[in-house]
């Protein structure tokens, strides 16, 4: 027998209310149907005695008092899930939307998905090359890391993440690589600029899509990640593949969370943001990782676009207190023409202490990024000096330094959006440029590496610079 | 008995029907699956609880039951080597029972029931024992000898033991009849409610630091055993970083180190790392000495706002015994969020930014179980707190670095800019302070030198002068300064790269002695000293600075090893001979 509640009792926002419920559990879905037959899905969000209160997905749009009946599936939110999600794409709550008909599911899993314990966490130690040196050199990926890249409108991080996606390689016989990518709250050409690129890498067999464009609901929008992120744990921890997830754009994934708390009439605290915001980001975040015992990973790549490009914001900032590092983009550097705009001072990779040096990248790769980070912050000591006395009223070495900030940048951040530099070409890379600068300045490379790396005017043979 | 049942769900808030008879803080277990949760208010008929697990799937009308008491912990031998959850829960016997996803309501005890300890039993039938006397013992690890105490309210005379054997923690060691005739068994373990300080003879005064290997801590700013110091910085500066180099090398007995709403993966690597380390003073399994407790940020948030009082109670218990304990709690940013969280769902009237007004009452009875006490044996022991801070957006004026700055008398403030330049530790040493100086010098003038505190002194006042210095620098570069200021600059820079900043990757760097911190000092304030008198008979600093010696100092922290403080003769004489040769080429 299908039990049915007909009516509600209110109706706000995308919440509605009924009355004179029982046997319903928290967090259960429902199935709404409007009088002329169109069916609605929503969650329970809170439980007052016989009084339930529901968050509709789809809106309330056209929904009244009493036009409707609801049926309570005694389920939380499950997720259909198969291998043959590959190639295929869905909507925001996880339904398919292209031309293939319905998924024969394998299984159904809550999307919420449930904490890894830490004990059974295997602590990632494998890099993910992107062929981007900036990103290969000085804030490199590990598999089963969550590595965001903080960026600002207008800025070229789609271009980027779709690079990475493009360029992501494993090591030999590694295991297969997929890729899951959820666009929150997304213009229709920026989705299209993903498929499309999949589709001229050949990707498109090893993608799964799940879209939430900017004109579909925003209680969607709180599904679609948790869809994802369901998939991929399906796909990395089941099936054994190393799975890369592309979150974009977190910003208004959060603004969706900050809608639907005010709907609900919480006490906002920072920027009107719920004060839950730093848990529920967790919650998604602290799904990337590997399992002790099983094949696989899942690392994240969210992107968020930092209002007004400030770090500062409770989006980036809850975001980088969770993620391991960031990769922030600048706006000065993309001003400049330099792709990918990669600032890479406030740029970093916590795992990636472990995961490079000898038996994962090169020896010489620790040294060698600590010296360019440490280096490179002296250009910034330079500059500014440069821009209060003026250029040539400076000593020799902080002129050194100045070229050598220029030639870093040109050379080594700056890359086209095709080409793929190898882990040693990006690592010669850095020592040549090291060159600019005398030998006394390299004070975080013992004398050993110093010994073997440090050939002096190698500089001279990089474009644009030998005389 | 009241039968008491759920009546509303709000996430992790529960209001529960049924009765009066719940009290506030007891510990109860919620709907069929039993999950755990604690009574946080009372409201005639209806009584409200925080669970500390994730609640989909709660119905109205699923039973409540009271356990009748606090929320407790069961202390006792096995605590050490383990891991556990924010409400002391074994995380690897939930692994065992759930696999690699966390699973609810399993209600699983601290301590393995099976496991036999080897005991000796100290107590005779006739003695009289009163609160906090030792009554067995049991080697727990190779490092620790766990000695078992007369909890706190109870006294008798003992009237029947076992004789020295193995035993499980819950078999009866020692039955002790009190006053009023009634016979309590006293195990090898017991429980104590989390959120009540455990009790001692009296304070002390803290007199002697907690020797961290690390030189910007140990040298410039220290933290006396018993004492409470907070770590700020935004993220990336190397918080967790500096507290996990602290649970590694610092000289307490027991290590408590507390995850609080932070990463999986970093406790991962603690457990890892800690497993593999050797003790530098045992040369025996870091793990030996150590308790981790993991409650990430995708950990149910009301268990994260226990995690900080599971952490302490296990502290404090092994302080009892005569241990020197440390508990690292990164971060306690996190534990307020949580408090900020759960405020929110109860709808109770935000303070500043959302945060309850409780929250400076609450860090201050955080902070205070610290201290450096006598304990209810007679024996001294001690808890030093230190806590992380994530301020938002790195910015220490908000108010949890603000209150926890009230209740803290080390601060050891990290700066994004320092951690840019890959600067480790990156402290800043202009906004960080520590208030145990005085209270520390006897000690360090009897065990390291007199003249330790005087040269800590003349190195934090060069630093203080170059920041001034830098001013100017900014301005009109640093060429036209005159003479003794290039000195003053280029021994900050030695200083800031020979001395404060240190590899935590160098097998040699990573832990230094404070014989070697002190000596460091003296050479490096030697060959200022023997500058300054050169640049007094007008010989300009561009000569000194040819020789190299600045630079052969730099390395100093690589080259000489932690056993072999004698090489300094060699480096004291390379500063003197780098000055002589300037002084006669001036002739």
């Amino acid at each position: 027998m299908r039990l049915e509640y007909i009516g509600l009792s209110e109706l706000s926002g995308s919440l509605v209310a009924l009355r004179g419920v029982h046997d319903v559990a928290y967090d259960e879905t429902a199935e709404i149907t409007l009088a002329n037959g169109q069916r609605r899905y929503g969650r329970v969000i809170l439980i007052d005695g016989d009084r339930v209160v529901l968050q509709v997905f789809e809106g309330t749009r056209g929904i009244a008092l009493d036009n409707v009946r609801t049926h309570f599936t005694g389920e939380p939110i499950k997720l259909p899930l198969s291998k043959e999600m590959l190639g295929r794409m869905f909507d925001g709550a996880g339904r398919p939307i292209d031309d293939f008909g319905e998924l024969y599911p394998e299984e159904c899993r809550d999307i919420n998905g449930s904490a890894i314990n830490p004990v059974s966490r295997h602590y990632p130690r494998s890099c993910i090359y992107t062929g981007i040196s900036a990103i290969d050199g000085c804030s490199t990926l590990i598999r089963g890391q969550k590595l965001p890249i903080f960026s600002g409108s207008g800025m070229k991080h789609n271009e980027l993440a779709a690079q990475i996606v493009r360029q992501a390689r494993v090591g030999e016989g590694e295991g297969d690589f997929a890729i899951v990518f959820a666009a929150m709250g997304v213009k229709n050409d920026t989705a299209d600029f993903f498929r499309r690129s999949f589709q001229e890498a050949g990707a498109l067999q090893r993608v799964v899509m799940f879209v939430n464009l900017a004109s579909d609901p925003i209680i969607e929008r709180i599904l679609t990640p948790r869809c994802a992120l369901t998939a991929a744990e399906y796909l990395a921890f089941d099936k054994g593949y190393h799975v890369l997830v592309i979150l974009t754009d977190m910003t208004s994934y959060c603004e969706a969370v900050r809608e639907f708390s005010s709907s609900k009439g919480e006490i906002p605290s920072r920027k009107g943001f719920p004060a839950y915001l730093y848990s529920d980001l967790a919650s998604l975040y602290e799904r990337a990782g590997m399992i002790r015992g099983r094949p696989g990973s899942v690392t994240q790549v969210p992107i968020l676009t930092m209002p007004n490009d400030d770090i500062t914001h409770p989006i980036p900032d809850l975001t980088g207190y969770i993620t391991e590092g960031q990769i922030v983009l600048d706006r000065d550097m993309d001003q400049k023409g330099i792709y990918p705009p990669i600032a890479i001072l406030p740029s970093l990779s916590r795992l990636m202490k472990d995961g490079i040096g000898e038996g994962f990248t090169r020896a010489d790769h620790p040294a060698l990024s600590n010296q360019l980070f440490a280096s490179y912050s002296k250009v910034q000591d330079a500059r500014s000096l440069a821009s209060v006395i003026g250029e040539d009223e400076l000593s020799e070495t902080d002129k050194q330094y100045l070229q050598f900030g220029r030639a870093f940048e040109q050379l080594f951040v700056q890359q086209s959006m095709v080409q793929r530099r190898s882990i040693n070409e990006t690592l010669d890379l850095g020592w040549k440029l090291l060159t600019l600068l005398p030998r006394e300045e390299l004070d975080r490379v013992d004398e050993t590496t110093l010994e073997e790396r440090y050939v002096p005017d190698a500089w001279k043979s990089l474009p644009g610079l030998g005389r | 008995m009241e039968a008491y049942t759920i009546y509303g769900i709000n996430g992790p808030v529960v209001t529960v029907k049924g009765g009066r008879g719940l009290a506030m803080m007891d510990m109860v277990h919620v709907g069929d699956e039993g999950l755990i949760g604690e009574v946080v208010g009372v409201e005639d008929e209806t009584t409200t609880v925080q669970v500390y697990e994730d609640t989909a799937g709660l119905k109205p009308g699923q039973a409540v039951t009271s356990e009748g008491a606090p929320m407790s912990l069961t202390l006792g031998p096995g605590l050490l080597h383990n891991i556990f959850d924010g409400i002391g829960r074994p995380l690897s016997v939930i692994a065992e029972k759930s696999g690699p996803f966390l699973a609810r309501g399993l209600n699983i005890p601290t301590l393995d029931q099976e496991k036999t300890w080897d005991t000796k039993v100290l107590v005779h039938p006739g003695d009289t024992l009163r609160p906090g006397d030792c009554y067995a013992q049991c080697p727990e690890t190779s490092l620790i000898l766990h000695r078992c105490l007369v909890p706190a309210g109870l006294s008798g005379r003992v009237t029947r033991v076992v004789p020295d054997g193995s035993y499980r923690v819950d078999d009866t060691l020692v039955e002790l009849t009190d006053a009023a005739g009634a016979v309590h068994s006293l195990k090898l373990a017991q429980r104590w409610p989390i959120r009540t300080p455990r009790p001692m003879a009296e304070r002390l005064p803290i007199h002697r630091p907690l020797i961290t290997g690390q030189r910007i801590i140990d040298t410039l700013f220290p933290i006396g055993k018993g004492g409470a110091a907070a770590i700020p910085g935004p993220f990336g500066a190397g918080k967790t970083m500096t507290q996990h180099q602290l649970a590694k090398w610092s000289d307490a007995d027991i290590i408590v180190y507390l995850g609080c709403g932070e990463r999986g993966n970093e406790m991962t690597q603690a457990l890892e790392e800690f497993s593999e380390l050797l003790d530098p003073k045992s040369q025996q399994p870091l793990m030996n000495r150590t308790i981790l407790i993991a409650n990430t940020s995708n950990m149910p948030v009301a268990a994260r706002e226990a995690s900080v009082y599971t952490g302490m109670t296990i502290a404090e218990y092994y302080r009892d015994m005569g241990y020197h304990g440390a508990l690292m709690a990164d971060s306690t940013s996190r534990w307020a969020e949580a408090l900020r969280e759960i405020s929110g769902r109860l709808e109770e009237m935000p303070a500043e930014e959302g945060f309850p007004a409780y929250l400076a009452s609450r860090l201050a009875e955080f902070y205070e179980r610290a201290g450096y006490v006598r304990t209810l044996e007679g024996k001294e022991g001690s808890v030093t707190v230190i806590g992380a801070v994530s301020p938002q957006g790195g910015d220490f004026s908000e108010p949890v670095t603000q209150n926890t700055k009230r209740y803290v008398r080390t601060f050891w403030g990290l700066d994004r800019s320092l951690a840019y330049s890959r600067h480790f530790p990156s402290i800043n040493w202009l906004t960080s302070y520590s208030e145990y100086i005085s209270d520390l010098k006897p000690w360090y003038d009897a065990h390291v030198s007199p003249k330790f505190m005087a040269d800590r002194q003349r190195i934090f006042t060069l630093l203080q002068e170059e920041d001034q210095l830098m001013e100017i620098v900014k301005l009109i570069g640093s060429d036209v300064l005159p003479e003794d200021q290039k000195l003053t600059l280029e021994t900050a820079r030695l200083v800031r790269v020979g001395f404060l900043q240190q590899n935590a990757y160098n097998i040699i760097d990573t832990y230094v002695p404070l014989e070697k911190q002190f000596r460091m000092m003296e050479v490096i304030l030697e060959l200022y000293d023997g500058s300054k008198k050169l640049l007094e008979r007008a010989i300009p600093f561009s000569q000194i600075k040819a020789t190299g010696i600045f630079d052969t100092l730099s390395k100093i922290k690589y080259e000489v090893p932690n056993d072999d403080l004698s090489r300094f003769d060699g480096y004291s004489a390379d500063a003197a001979k780098a000055l002589r040769q300037v002084d006669e080429a001036n002739q």
